[in-house]
């Protein structure tokens, strides 16, 4: 858990005319959890979107696995990364085994059937073996969240970008999924870049978090956050994590 | 000094979405040149998918339509031309009038209410709900995997579709012809006699160049929606303006083109 997998030098974060975060800085290491945390609307999700290339940082140097964002590297690094996103982003007009198999079909070498059987293999993986030849939209929010996990863990990818991943759920299947998200970084040694405000998910899951202001644009904290609660002089970091309360 | 601001905002804002617009028809064009080279990344099930959508589903409708445009066209001709008691030239103007013109126009017409608004809400919801992001993030094209099937499944449903129409279109004016005392075979005489291979193959080209237009056009509008509560809508409605007026300014354009080469 040392050398970093993702590393961003300077970068201003935003869109084409309007910078949301500036000047951030830090590097996320290999095999760990790190979470992107702030308040809505601060940028977090805009980080990662930088991070899984959808959109080009606006200043400053942005590397996955060691390399930036280009039209040539662009192929390479997409084998490199899964995502899930807020809502899942399933295909809805594809069963969830179907789904999972998509990413397998167009870039592995596999036969059918041993598609179908690493397909498998990941939904039960997730705990749902059982939902293979269903819709999405006959699943819950929450199991749509763990089949687009094992998509995103297709192609068994160095890193695996989780946007709000509790967002939405009740508190048992949050948590459930917080365990989830454990279990797979023990048994297959991902990294992990989750962008969440949920608190008891970041204290169960974060190995390390950058925090974000949006009335300061940047980065106000970075490291482990049982320790930015206990130790942090930033009021607005003692406020988030006191759940805007301050004590002291 | 606003109104000069506002006229620039406006300008830069259509420069950019026009720039936008041609680089996604580029797009689209070289990843149809890369699927002629490499056939196997075609995605031929979503593409046999909205084909079924686009021609058999919509048979009914634009069969219908072009039954009761042959039937009106039989009438309202039959009236003119009964004067001078030659109303059984009515089979002429319907057979020349729907193969290479009418026909084409009212099915593709059709065709870009049902069907591109449907592909327009289709990847619009696809784009709100983040599913070109996915594809995008795992490394497959957008445009290779929506857009290309549909427009290739609009190309091919067009020429089925004009056919039917055509066809009903005919019964329509016979049946007209028919109650006028003209009987069906000298209708069908007539029709065939003025109906030649080169003007039914011209309509249905015209009939794929017309499915190709809806189809990109309402994938582009869908790629261009908006994450807004309205933006579904806005993209489905500009799906079919777009696609009605890009109809009419091709069919206008060959006109002229057949009006020069004398065809």
């Amino acid at each position: 858990m040392s050398d970093p997998i993702i590393e961003l030098e300077h970068v201003d974060a935003g869109y084409p005319g309007a910078v949301i975060l500036h000047d951030v800085s830090f590097e996320v290491r290999r095999g760990e959890i790190f979470i992107l945390l702030g308040g809505s609307g601060c940028g977090k999700s805009t980080v990662m979107k930088h991070m899984i290339g959808l959109n080009p940082v606006l200043a400053g140097t942005l590397r996955v696995a060691g390399e930036e964002w280009t039209r040539k590297t662009r192929a390479g690094l997409c084998r490199k990364i899964g995502v899930m996103y807020q809502s899942g982003a399933l295909f809805g007009s594809m069963t969830c085994l179907e789904n999972v198999m998509l990413p397998l079909e167009e870039f592995s070498r596999l036969s059918r059937t041993a598609r179908r059987e690493k397909a498998m293999s990941l939904l039960a993986d997730v705990e749902l073996a059982d939902a293979a030849d269903k819709m999405p939209s006959e699943i819950s929010g929450g199991m749509r969240k763990r089949v687009a996990i094992a998509r995103a863990m297709a192609l068994d990818p160095e890193i695996v970008f989780l946007d709000e991943p509790s967002a939405g759920l009740d508190p048992i299947t949050s948590s459930a999924l917080d365990d989830l998200i454990l279990k797979l970084r023990a048994a297959k040694g991902m990294t992990f870049v989750v962008v969440t405000h949920e608190l008891p998910s970041i204290f169960k899951i974060a190995d390390r978090a950058a925090m974000f202001d949006k009335a300061r644009r940047g980065m106000i904290a970075l490291g482990d956050p049982r320790e930015l609660r206990a130790n942090s002089k930033d009021e607005f970091v003692r406020k988030f994590f006191n759940r805007g309360e301050t004590h002291g | 000094m606003k109104i000069f601001e506002a006229v620039g905002r406006r300008t830069c804002e259509m420069a950019s979405s026009a720039a936008a617009d041609f680089a996604f028809i580029g797009e689209t064009f070289a990843s149809a040149a890369s699927m002629i080279v490499r056939p196997r990344n075609f995605r031929f099930r979503d593409c046999a998918l909205a084909f079924e959508r686009a021609s058999f589903n919509a048979l009914p409708v634009t069969t219908g339509i072009g039954f009761l445009l042959g039937l009106i066209l039989a009438f309202q001709s039959a009236a003119a031309l009964k004067m001078f008691g030659v109303e059984v030239y009515v089979s002429d103007l319907l057979a020349i009038g729907l193969f290479r013109e009418l026909g084409p126009l009212v099915t593709a017409i059709v065709l870009a209410g049902r069907t591109g608004s449907a592909f327009a809400a289709e990847i619009g919801t696809m784009k709100v709900d983040e599913e070109l992001d996915a594809l995008t993030t795992m490394g497959l094209p957008p445009v290779r995997f929506l857009v290309l099937p549909r427009v290739v499944a609009a190309i091919l449903a067009m020429p089925v579709l004009t056919i039917f129409a055509e066809l009903a279109g005919l019964v329509g004016g016979a049946l007209v012809l028919k109650m006028m005392d003209v009987p069906t075979v000298v209708f069908w005489r007539h029709a065939a006699s003025v109906t030649t291979v080169f003007s039914i193959s011209f309509g249905l080209v015209k009939g794929a160049l017309f499915g190709g237009l809806v189809g990109l056009i309402g994938c582009g509008a869908g790629m261009r929606t908006k994450s807004t509560a309205d933006g579904v809508g806005v993209a489905a409605t500009s799906a079919v303006v777009g696609g009605i007026v890009a109809i009419a300014v091709a069919d206008g354009l060959l006109a002229y083109l057949c009006y020069l080469w004398d065809l």
